[in-house]
């Protein structure tokens, strides 16, 4: 059944999104994986590097508004992350802005541990101002509705 | 800085990461935006069947691009990340991330590193595999 949910969406993207890169929103994430780097933290420091400004750690896009497949509605409580790829093409800073946006790339079905499981593929992707992509993300997710 | 250049075979880290709390999958929640009850309201997580509340994958798979960021340093930049998730992670765990390099090649007068990572707990479990590429500058 699930699979046919998410089989008119393969293909669909959302409006990207503006997304601005805040300084808090990196240090706080940065405190919640445990990470002391002061890259992540201290503008001083930050200013004496290559990147001359705060930058974010590399799973911090994950955190930005990729708006919604329009139409795509389902209970995500529960999903399973599966993998999670990222190509990264320019540093990203605070102060950035980009655009974000996501795709569902494909859905299927298979046999796990839990059960039939459908397989969510979904590609994202973060442009900054001038248009250049700045990342592509490509994650797997579970969902066993 | 001395750059170091690398070998296929050389082993990256290893970073061990303090004990996994729930405090910290409150923490990584409300930095993450990812509110999902499987990582903080334990009914629900017993509910789905998961024996409680389990870490974010993505909260692992950062602990990786820690020990990545770690060994590039702000004179490199990491090119590629990817990984699996392959077992879950609970309070109380103590995660270790490891690396070794797979080959090397040169681009642009830089050193592009391919390796394969792996986050384990203190039982030897591994619960995120990958592979990573990066770029540092050789003198």
């Amino acid at each position: 059944m699930s699979v046919e949910l998410f089989a008119p969406f393969i293909g669909i993207e959302s409006q990207p999104v503006k997304n601005e890169v805040e300084k808090g929103a990196i240090r706080k994430f940065a405190e919640a994986i445990g990470d002391p780097n002061p890259i992540y933290r201290d503008e001083a420091y930050a200013k004496t590097t290559r990147f001359g400004r705060i930058i974010a750690p590399p799973t911090f896009s994950r955190t930005f508004d990729y708006g919604e497949i329009p139409g795509l509605r389902f209970k995500r409580e529960g999903l399973i992350h599966g993998e999670q790829h990222f190509e990264y093409r320019q540093p990203i800073g605070a102060g950035d802005v980009l655009y974000c946006s996501t795709k569902l790339a494909d859905a299927y079905e298979k046999e796990g541990k839990l059960g039939k499981m459908t397989f969510l593929v979904y590609e994202q992707k973060g442009m900054n101002e001038s248009g250049e992509t700045v990342f592509l993300a490509r994650s797997i997710v579970i969902y066993r509705g | 800085m001395t750059n170091k250049r690398w070998q296929a075979g050389d082993t990256i880290g290893p970073l061990v990461k303090p004990a996994v709390s729930k405090t910290q999958l409150v923490m990584y929640s409300g930095a993450s935006g990812d509110y999902n009850p499987i990582h903080t309201v334990e009914e629900f997580a017993q509910q789905a069947g998961l024996g409680g509340v389990i870490a974010h994958g993505m909260l692992t798979m950062a602990f990786v691009g820690q020990l990545l960021t770690d060994t590039i340093g702000t004179e490199g930049d990491l090119l590629k990340f990817g990984v699996r998730f392959t077992g879950m992670v609970r309070p109380g765990d103590v995660i270790t991330c490891e690396g070794r390099v797979q080959h090397t090649r040169m681009e642009g007068g830089r050193q592009v590193v391919t390796c394969e990572v792996w986050a384990a707990t203190q039982k030897g479990e591994k619960v995120v595999v990958g592979q990573a590429e990066f770029a540092c500058p050789v003198e």
